[in-house]
């Protein structure tokens, strides 16, 4: 069975055609778009809520996207267990959903940043990173304004005592340090997932580094995993593919 | 509300001349009245009007090749790339704007250029622009650059198209008048080209997007005079951009052409809706019967005037095919955009405008277009005097240099040839995922989707060259374009111009101008590279200087096949290095001797065309033949500069070389010429027989250079400079001098 991938288009999304391809024509999964009045998610298995400047993102970050009537369903959708994906301005549309804890602030360069980044995974036991267990250092670019990642002592606590930090930003080789924070953020975090492990968010643009074409491919990893959780879930024999990519 | 009565005083006042408004009043059998003087003074202003420059330009090839609109047919011109698509793509300046108000300035000039884009019905894919600042120990110059490229940024990346090239260039002579030129291109499928007129008795007529406030008014006015120390006043006539309404607007409008509900569409810029209705209508050989209450307004107690000239961004005039009126309601509305009917078209040709029960304008749309009654000039010329000096400097008069090794490093760390690693990664360089070359390399290169073809994509120009020498110039600034097209494996299609100039009422100016167009054209009808159209902007003084002439050229190229797209750094540990074309050690404008010697005279580099060609052409044989790995042209800083972008343009894998470079008459010369047609390739070594005989027998000179490898670029057995300590230099030169804080 092939997984059905939603991507939530919201006024301003502009990463929605990016997510689309590379699901559909890289990947080869099923795709629909979702238009943010709908309340409708098509029987997606996974949700994608894609990067861009939903709203423009006048007020703040994602702040205005979460009231959009598909949110309603999103929020549903994931408190049964539904796998989401907040990719970039979809993660802040999680924080201000209240479906993942903190929050962004602006760049600690005040400049928006756009370049590849690695990205060390630090938890490969959650459906989007389950094929990541051997390559635990990935390329993958960057591209926001807001990615700088707050949050209080007791969630960074919660957050690490849960191994809910998935992605951190590294070195090429791996090295997590200051010096290779890209933005400022609060232990060098890229991407969080919640306690249940069914919410993901990251800032890095999985949906640009799919397409062999752009020379870059680490992201499939990202939805594979996402793939073959589904599989597993669905009929647990029925594994097609294998663990190495 | 009672409005001034119109008098010659007020005409000038509105920068019309006193030939001018005779001429209106002669045409019309009477004097215009207030509103009328607002929509006539900013079409016939400069801005509108081409009045100064349409002469001269019409002498620039603009058809042939594979266009499929020419110059000054629609908004944008339109080139064939095959498999039934075209690529749309055009260049405009925001010079003025940007000067006084930096963000919103340069921000709008990226969002009037995509609409030109979109409103024909293509998908905007890439953005690209070319800058020109004062030099940045200036901390207004800091200020202004910072502005801008966020401006740039901000619109750009909210809106989701990709900036993915450019150039920019600090000098003395754009101090008090940056240059601020933004390019876009986009695809559209052949068949669904919309057009931007308005015919059809009866067709109503929409104003689309954004509501009308008194932002920009005489904006267009604004940018056809000298900036000064009023120019601050004018600050109120720079638009504020809403880019995330934009991106609701291209979505809308691309719906609304598909789907075939249309006759024509123009985006509303400059002189917003007096330029929309009369443009529109003229192209149409029809007139509009508009009335102005209709128009969703942002402010209370607006005149026609106003409403007029409003220059109120993200806005769009649609002729709809009657019946279709709902249809195209029903799009807007999904998009949560305002979409009124503010009025149909007629078959008089008149421009006949009510408010609020009150006929405000009845001009015939004719009379105010360009093409059309818009007036023409020639202006006077005259070679300016600071030529004679510079030609008779004599370059070998300048002492020599013993010290290579800081000149080098001085130069590299020079921000017009260090890396904009600051400007670009402000850019997102990669949304739509099409971007296989991005910013830095010798071109950007797109993927087109669902094709085995890429666009590669530049601007380009040196001022100072054109300076010395306008016509040899602008005759470079096009040969370099192509030249870096085809480095990146493309072949050069066609070229949108900016041509940013002084005050055209200057003899000297309108002589650079002059010889700069005629360069231009000499080489665009050589390279089989038409005009597709462009932008002239004039007055670019300010009270201290005016600036170097500066003709950008933006290029678009198409790369037929995936497989030839090149980059230009080094790849392999002991591949040969070959230099094509030959030096003549011409250092009259280079970075160089500027920097060295604080000197800009001299001749510029002369350009042959027949040799440009031989290179380009051998170039991309070899590129097609796959005997290089890498291919970098040598331009601002001569054969060292270009040699070290070799070795650490890819800054994740910086890789050395060992190299001879041959001495005419002076080493310093020999490294830094920056002497035309010449590139710098790597070649793998069980590949040197093919590629030998490949350039023998094209007659092409050529130069075994050296050999990739180790961690240093080694010149001549005397000059070994450490790749870490380059890198750093020419990446991080430029944010160490923005960090500084005054």
């Amino acid at each position: 069975m092939k997984p059905k991938f939603g991507v939530v288009v919201f006024p301003g999304s502009n990463c929605d055609h990016d997510a689309y391809y590379a699901l559909k024509k890289v990947l080869n999964y099923d795709v629909e778009f979702l238009w943010h009045k709908d309340k409708d998610l098509k029987n997606s298995d996974v949700i994608v809520l894609p990067g861009g400047f939903s709203y423009g993102d006048y007020l703040r970050t994602g702040s205005i996207a979460r009231f959009s009537p598909v949110m309603e369903k999103v929020l549903s959708f994931a408190e049964n267990g539904g796998l989401v994906i907040g990719i970039c301005n979809g993660f802040q549309i999680l924080l201000e959903s209240g479906l993942l804890p903190g929050v962004m602030v602006k760049n600690d360069s005040l400049k928006f940043i756009c370049k590849d980044i690695y990205l060390s995974v630090e938890n490969t036991n959650t459906p989007f990173t389950s094929l990541l267990t051997e390559k635990k250092v990935i390329k993958i670019p960057i591209a926001h304004g807001d990615g700088n990642y707050f949050a209080d002592e007791a969630t960074l606590k919660e957050l690490i005592e849960n191994d809910q930090i998935v992605f951190k930003y590294c070195s090429s080789e791996g090295v997590v340090s200051q010096e290779f924070n890209a933005n400022g953020s609060q232990l060098n975090i890229a991407g969080i997932i919640n306690k249940r492990r069914n919410v993901l968010g990251l800032m890095p643009h999985p949906e640009r580094a799919c397409d062999p074409v752009l020379g870059k491919t680490d992201g499939i990893y990202v939805f594979k995993s996402i793939a073959e959780s589904l599989q597993l879930e669905a009929s647990p024999n029925d594994l097609l593919t294998n663990k190495t990519i | 509300m009672r409005e001034p009565e119109v008098t010659l005083e007020l005409a000038l006042e509105h920068g019309l001349t006193e030939e001018e408004f005779d001429k209106i009043c002669k045409r019309l059998g009477r004097k215009p009245n207030y509103t009328e003087l607002g929509v006539i003074s900013v079409m016939w202003s400069e801005h509108c009007s081409y009045k100064n420059s349409i002469a001269l330009i019409k002498t620039l090839p603009r058809s042939g090749g594979r266009l499929l609109v020419g110059a000054g047919e629609e908004n944008a011109g339109l080139v064939d790339i095959g498999d039934g698509l075209a690529v749309a793509f055009k260049i405009e300046s925001h010079n003025h704007p940007s000067a006084v108000e930096p963000y919103q300035g340069a921000a709008t000039g990226v969002g009037g250029i995509l609409r030109d884009i979109f409103t024909m019905g293509a998908r905007p894919i890439a953005s690209l622009n070319s800058l020109r600042f004062g030099s940045l120990d200036d901390a207004r110059t800091r200020y202004l650059f910072d502005g801008v490229v966020k401006g740039i940024a901000d619109y750009g990346n909210c809106f989701g198209v990709p900036t993915v090239a450019g150039e920019v260039y600090f000098d003395n002579s754009y101090k008090g008048n940056p240059l601020v030129n933004a390019m876009a291109v986009g695809i559209v499928k052949t068949d669904k080209v919309a057009s931007a007129t308005a015919k059809g008795k009866g067709n109503p007529v929409m104003i689309v997007g954004s509501s009308t406030g008194r932002d920009g008014i005489h904006g267009a006015t604004f940018a056809s005079e000298e900036i000064s120390e009023k120019s601050e006043s004018k600050r109120p006539s720079v638009q504020a951009g809403d880019p995330f309404t934009e991106k609701l607007l291209l979505e809308a409008t691309l719906e609304i052409i598909k789907a075939d509900l249309i006759v024509g569409i123009q985006d509303m810029g400059a002189a917003g809706i007096s330029c929309s209705t009369s443009e529109m209508s003229a192209k149409g050989e029809s007139g509009m019967k508009i009335d102005l209450s209709k128009v969703p307004l942002r402010e209370k107690g607006m005149t026609a005037y106003e409403i007029m000239l409003s220059e109120s961004q993200e806005r769009m005039l649609v002729a709809v095919k009657k019946g279709n009126e709902d249809k195209v309601k029903e799009i807007f509305d999904k998009w949560d955009l305002h979409c009124e009917i503010v009025g149909e078209v007629t078959e008089d040709g008149i421009l006949d405008i009510d408010y609020l029960g009150e006929n405000k304008v009845k001009l015939p749309a004719f009379d105010l277009v360009l093409g059309g009654g818009a007036p023409v000039y020639i202006r006077d010329t005259k070679e300016p005097e600071y030529l004679k000096s510079t030609r008779a400097f004599d370059l070998n008069s300048l002492p020599n240099n013993n010290n290579i090794k800081e000149s080098f490093e001085q130069l590299i760390s020079s921000p017009n040839i260090a890396s904009k690693k600051w400007v670009y990664e402000q850019y997102d360089s990669m949304v739509r995922t099409n971007t296989v070359v991005g910013p830095g390399c010798d071109s950007a290169v797109i993927y087109i989707k669902d094709t085995n073809k890429a666009l590669a994509v530049k601007t380009d120009c040196n001022g100072k060259y054109v300076y010395l020498n306008p016509k040899e110039g602008a005759k470079i600034a096009v040969a370099e374009s192509a030249r870096n097209i085809v480095c990146s494996g493309g072949v050069p299609l066609a070229i949108t111009n900016c041509l940013n100039f002084g005050n055209p009422y200057k003899p000297e100016v309108y002589w650079q101008f002059k010889e700069a167009i005629e360069g231009m054209g000499e080489a665009c009808r050589f390279f089989d590279t038409p005009v597709t159209g462009g932008n002239v902007s004039f007055y670019n003084e300010s009270p201290e200087t005016s600036v170097y002439p500066t003709p950008v050229i933006g290029m678009v190229g198409l790369v037929e096949n995936l497989q030839n797209i090149t980059t230009s750094f080094f790849k392999n540990e002991d591949d040969l290095i070959y230099l094509l074309g030959e030096d003549k050690e011409e250092m009259g404008g280079s970075e160089y001797v500027q920097l060295a010697y604080n000197v800009v005279a001299g001749e510029s580099p002369v350009m042959d065309l027949e040799k440009e060609k031989l290179l380009q052409d051998t170039l991309l044989k070899l590129i097609e033949s796959k005997l290089v790995n890498s291919a970098h042209d040598i331009s601002d800083g001569g054969i060292m500069a270009a040699l070290a972008e070799c070795c650490i343009m890819d800054a994740e894998n910086l890789l050395g070389a060992t190299v001879n470079i041959p001495v005419k008459t002076r080493e310093d010369f020999s490294f830094f010429s920056e002497s035309q047609s010449r590139v710098i390739l790597s070649v793998s070594k069980d590949k040197k027989d093919a590629f030998e005989s490949l350039v023998k027998a094209s007659g092409l000179p050529y130069l075994l250079l050296g050999k990739t490898g180790g961690n240093s670029l080694k010149v001549n057995n005397k000059y070994e400079f450490e790749l870490k300590h380059i890198s750093d230099l020419y990446y991080n030169s430029i944010s160490k001098l923005m960090n500084v804080t005054v």
